[in-house]
């Protein structure tokens, strides 16, 4: 079993960082390079940076960024945001990145996830689900949060498995900026229902909610965003602390 | 000057990117000639075993690299690619390694094996000098490479499996070192100066 992995996650618009609560209310946390190359001394797994206008502008994922990124980073990292093809793909794969995020237009077309795998192969391929609990069931939304698909979750979550994602990313909108924990009930849940490795995300507000998606909900990886960007939790602390209680760590 | 091949199944750019920062002299390599005329050669890989193959034939470079005398380092799906057979896509490797690609089990364990994992040395070995045993490399594998006499490191995923090899010139990694940090740029560093 590889350790259990730690990802600052990079809401990026313009070349710069964002970070707002909930989807909305943007405010800047900086240089995106900038924050890569903190997070890679201080010891981050691997990085995902988010193109947060993408999806709604239409605009395509910022290549350029990725290219200066792979120039300072050693590590992995994912790209995600307004990606909506294997071209897309293509390009953004061959200026450094790691893996891609697919989000909104595998709703659409959720061939692409297939499509991506037979050809960068399933470990290039993340998806990304975002969740909200609406009336006692788990719906899917995208663009960025702002459209609910009235699809349920877990259903989907097993689907884009079977098409061939290598690796989900899930975000509880509930719980996204409010610093209450992870979802810990739906990410089990998910955890149990396949095979591949799942990334937590939305939520965390203190190391213990770092321990208990690990330990309780047994998830691979743990995302975060603001914590990290505002210095709220320096990454080196965190993993120091989760190896005090038993989660394995890359120290 | 060190060659990466491109054939359309590796991510060059974090090859590329890594050399930059060790300073290294290379040119991203597509056709005999320029493999030919290179000291050293990377042969990354990512993607489907299959495919792979198909293009090192297109490309004319399936037998150039089982008779390559000089040190080659292939990485992930390149290592991979030294045996002599890939379960994924039933696929006739380059045959350097005496021994066939397997798949994890999806009922035992997490399937792509995705993360840093601990290597452990269990031949000496040029690749790994200066670095501790049991340092973490990043791995990101669907399939893997059982141990042979050829295995100079293991890690473990379920079952013990082959994280490094050596066998005359040929050298091979699953992990990747381009993505894992100091230890990994060391790795690269061993095997342009000392192998």
């Amino acid at each position: 079993m590889p350790s259990r992995r730690i990802i600052p996650c990079l809401d990026v618009k313009d070349g710069r960082v964002v970070k707002g609560t909930n989807f909305v209310n943007l405010r800047d946390a900086g240089s995106a390079v900038e924050l890569a190359r903190r997070y890679y001394e201080e010891g981050a797994d691997e990085l995902v940076f988010l193109d947060i206008t993408a999806t709604v502008e239409k605009r395509k994922a910022l290549i350029k960024l990725v290219e200066e990124v792979a120039k300072v980073i050693r590590i992995p990292f994912t790209v995600g945001g307004g990606i909506s093809s294997v071209e897309d793909i293509d390009v953004l794969l061959k200026a450094g990145a790691d893996k891609v995020s697919l989000n909104s237009a595998i709703v659409k077309n959720p061939e692409l996830i297939s499509e991506a795998a037979t050809r960068f192969g399933s470990q290039a391929v993340v998806v990304a689900i975002d969740i909200k609990k609406i009336d006692d069931e788990y719906k899917v939304f995208v663009k960025g949060g702002r459209e609910n698909t009235f699809i349920e979750g877990f259903g989907w979550v097993k689907k884009t498995v079977e098409l061939g994602a290598g690796e989900l990313l899930i975000t509880s909108m509930d719980k996204d900026g409010t610093k209450d924990g992870y979802d810990l009930d739906f990410l089990s849940k998910v955890k149990e229902m396949v095979t591949v490795p799942i990334i937590a995300s939305g939520g965390a507000g203190n190391q213990q909610h770092f321990a208990d998606a690990f330990n309780s909900a047994n998830v691979d990886a743990c995302l975060a965003a603001s914590l990290f960007h505002y210095q709220e939790m320096k990454i080196s602390d965190l993993k120091n602390y989760l190896k005090s209680v038993n989660v394995d760590m890359r120290i | 000057m060190i060659a990466i091949i491109d054939y359309g199944a590796g991510n060059t750019a974090s090859v590329a990117n890594a050399l930059e920062e060790l300073n290294v002299k290379f040119r991203i390599a597509k056709t005999e000639g320029v493999i030919c005329k290179a000291e050293k050669i990377i042969f990354p890989g990512v993607g489907h075993a299959a495919s792979a193959v198909r293009n090192l034939h297109i490309l004319n470079l399936f037998n150039l690299l089982r008779i390559l005398k000089r040190p080659l380092l292939g990485i992930c799906l390149g290592m991979q690619l030294f045996s002599e057979k890939s379960i994924e896509g039933d696929t006739a490797c380059l045959g350097v390694l005496p021994v066939d690609t397997k798949k994890f089990d999806e009922t035992k364990v997490t399937v792509p094996n995705m993360g840093w994992s601990k290597v452990k040395s269990i031949k000496e070995s040029k690749l790994f000098e200066g670095l501790q045993n049991e340092e973490f490399f990043y791995f990101a594998h669907t399939y893997f490479v059982p141990i042979n006499e050829f295995t100079i490191a293991t890690a473990n995923h379920d079952v013990n499996f082959t994280a490094a090899i050596e066998k005359n010139n040929f050298y091979g990694v699953q992990f990747h070192p381009e993505k894992s940090g100091k230890a990994g740029l060391q790795i690269l560093e061993n095997f342009v100066e000392k192998c």
